[in-house]
């Protein structure tokens, strides 16, 4: 039995401890936002956050969370409000949208490492997160757009 | 002829019979189980702390077992050692050892009934805890919720398994004593060198061992292989690009986390978090003090700026992809968390080109964090690594590990990668198990 939060809720799952975290939020609890992309933690679509920072969850063991507090591109904000996916929408960022659950959660934990990422801050550390249409521009277009909101100030 | 053969059998039999007598220990009469208020609460408690700083719990319970009750296996390079049962039951504890049997086996490594322990307890070090701190341990120890389980059979093959052979190697490595004070130095610098020396017994995994399994007289602290992981050297020997500063042994021993060294892994981090978690500000102060004199940090802190921006420029190539492959297989995987543009990097991006794993003469580490991950409750409080091992392949780990000691550090390539993540692949996470 592995018990965590998952988006503010508690919850406890009777589950093998080394099934993906990611199919026990998709299958066993049913938040399908988090998507399945590789499976051995290469592409990013399973972008989650542990604890408040992004992980694969695809590579990570139920097991591995025990007691730590899981958010979901669900629960990132409470109305889907969060200045990432405001700028996902003005910046017409998806094309498909598989990936943009864990681009947005990996972006997110992005702009708390790095308030005002240069250009190379943001190419290193989304690299990890692949997306199949090419967006990339128009990711990091909304990555910028949000950056200003999340430090609370005017963009420069 | 014949004379001369009885005559080499007797300085044999004398030899054999000298050998008895001076080895010999008497047993030591089982005494009633003291009543747990015949201890004082202040000297229970004390115990407790101690007992924490000495890790006791740590080998003297199986994984899953009841605490204290014995039955972890260590695998010793001579065979399986199982802990013994330390909980106050009379029967398969210590529930009939009297201050005196305790006191003796801390002190010279040999049990009430009077056989001799093997030295993977570590009464080398524990011979040197004064008389005050093994009485309270004794007080915590007796004051334990007593449980009943007997010890499992060591897998040790003849003649290692006999346990009066231990006074020989008492003879050869083992020197008996309390602690001495450095009159030379601090209150806090000789308080610091009590805790790793004796019940802390820091040298029981950071000093290599000789063939007998005896940490090597004149190396201390010098690093070595152990229980699966590479204990990294704490003298000026050390790797680390930055020096381990007081400040910096504190907040690692203090946390689990320095963020310009790494987060304990593996037994170290018991070794933070259950064990010297117990002990107060001032002892981990202390024992910071003692080791930042022995690493010789001082001198060696000039250089902390340039290893700082060495390390962030290393780090901030992965934001300009170039030709490498290899770098490919780092930006992936890896860059999303470990990627620094600015110094000082933050703790929860650990920086691999500062990561002592990296600048370890062994790549052990390093292949084990990547194949295994860190959990959540290892190193860094709340921050975890997924492991690698079902995502990479041996090949892909040994380029991965090879173009970071390439590009991260100046140091000699680690050779046999490939093999070495193998190996390390095929042991699983539990190492020592």
């Amino acid at each position: 039995m592995t018990s965590f939060h998952l988006n503010g809720q508690a919850v406890s799952v009777d589950i093998p401890d080394d099934t993906p975290l990611l199919w026990v939020i998709r299958d066993d609890i049913g938040l399908t936002g988090t998507k399945f992309g590789c499976g051995i933690g290469m592409c990013g679509a399973c972008t989650v956050h542990v604890d408040g920072r992004a992980q694969r969850s695809c590579i990570t063991p139920v097991g591995a969370v025990e007691g730590a507090a899981i958010t979901t591109i669900e629960g990132l904000s409470p109305n889907g409000q969060h200045p990432l996916q405001t700028a996902w929408v003005e910046a017409q960022a998806p094309q498909c949208g598989y990936c943009q659950s864990g681009q947005i959660m990996q972006a997110a934990t992005l702009l708390l490492d790095f308030p005002s990422p240069s250009a190379e801050d943001i190419t290193a550390v989304m690299h990890g997160n692949l997306c199949r249409c090419m967006a990339y521009i128009r990711i990091r277009k909304a990555i910028l757009l949000a950056a200003p909101q999340l430090r609370g100030s005017e963009p420069t | 002829m014949k004379r001369v053969f009885i005559g080499f059998l007797g300085v044999v039999a004398v030899i054999f019979i000298g050998f008895f007598v001076i080895a010999w220990r008497p047993s030591i009469a089982p005494a009633p189980l003291p009543a747990a208020n015949s201890f004082s609460p202040v000297l229970v408690a004390k115990g407790a702390v101690l007992a924490g700083a000495g890790y006791c719990a740590v080998c003297h319970t199986a994984s899953g077992g009841q605490p204290y009750a014995g039955g972890y296996a260590l695998a010793t390079p001579f065979g399986v050692i199982y802990s013994l049962n330390i909980t106050p039951d009379p029967q398969t504890g210590i529930g009939n050892w009297s201050e005196a049997a305790f006191a003796r086996a801390m002190h010279a490594g040999v049990a009430r009934d009077g056989s001799y322990l093997f030295p993977a307890f570590p009464y080398d070090h524990f011979t040197k805890i004064n008389d005050d701190d093994i009485q309270a341990l004794y007080a915590y120890l007796m004051t334990l919720p007593p449980v009943n389980a007997p010890a499992k059979a060591d897998t040790l093959p003849f003649p290692f398994n006999i346990r009066y052979l231990q006074a020989g190697w008492q003879l050869l490595f083992f020197h008996g004593g309390r602690y001495q004070p450095d009159t030379t130095k601090s209150a806090a610098w000789n308080r610091g060198a009590y805790l790793a020396e004796s019940l802390s017994h820091c040298g029981g995994c950071h000093t290599p061992r000789n063939a007998f399994g005896a940490e090597e007289a004149g190396h201390e602290y010098a690093g070595a292989l152990i229980d699966g992981w590479y204990a990294p050297p704490l003298t000026a020997a050390n790797p680390a690009p930055v020096p381990w500063t007081r400040a910096e042994l504190f907040t690692y021993l203090r946390t689990g986390a320095s963020d310009v060294h790494g987060t304990a892994a593996g037994s170290m981090s018991p070794v933070v978090h259950t064990g010297l978690a117990k002990l107060p500000d001032a002892d981990i102060q202390a024992i910071a003090t003692y080791f930042s004199d022995i690493d010789g940090a001082a001198t060696r802190a000039v250089n902390t700026g340039t290893a700082l921006a060495n390390a962030i420029t290393a780090s901030a190539q992965s934001g300009q992809p170039g030709a490498d492959p290899d770098a490919h297989l780092y930006e992936n995987a890896c860059a999303s968390c470990h990627y620094n543009s600015a110094t000082p990097p933050p703790a929860v991006r650990p920086d691999l080109a500062l990561n002592t794993a990296l600048w370890l003469p062994d790549p052990t580490n390093f292949i084990r964090v990547v194949l295994n991950g860190i959990s959540l409750q290892d190193g860094m409080q709340g921050v975890m690594m997924p492991g690698f091992a079902n995502s990479m392949s041996d090949d892909q780990i040994a380029r991965l590990a090879a173009y970071l000691r390439r590009t991260r550090t100046n140091l000699t390539p680690w050779p046999d990668l490939q093999a070495k993540v193998a190996a390390i692949r095929a042991q699983g996470p539990e190492a020592s198990q």
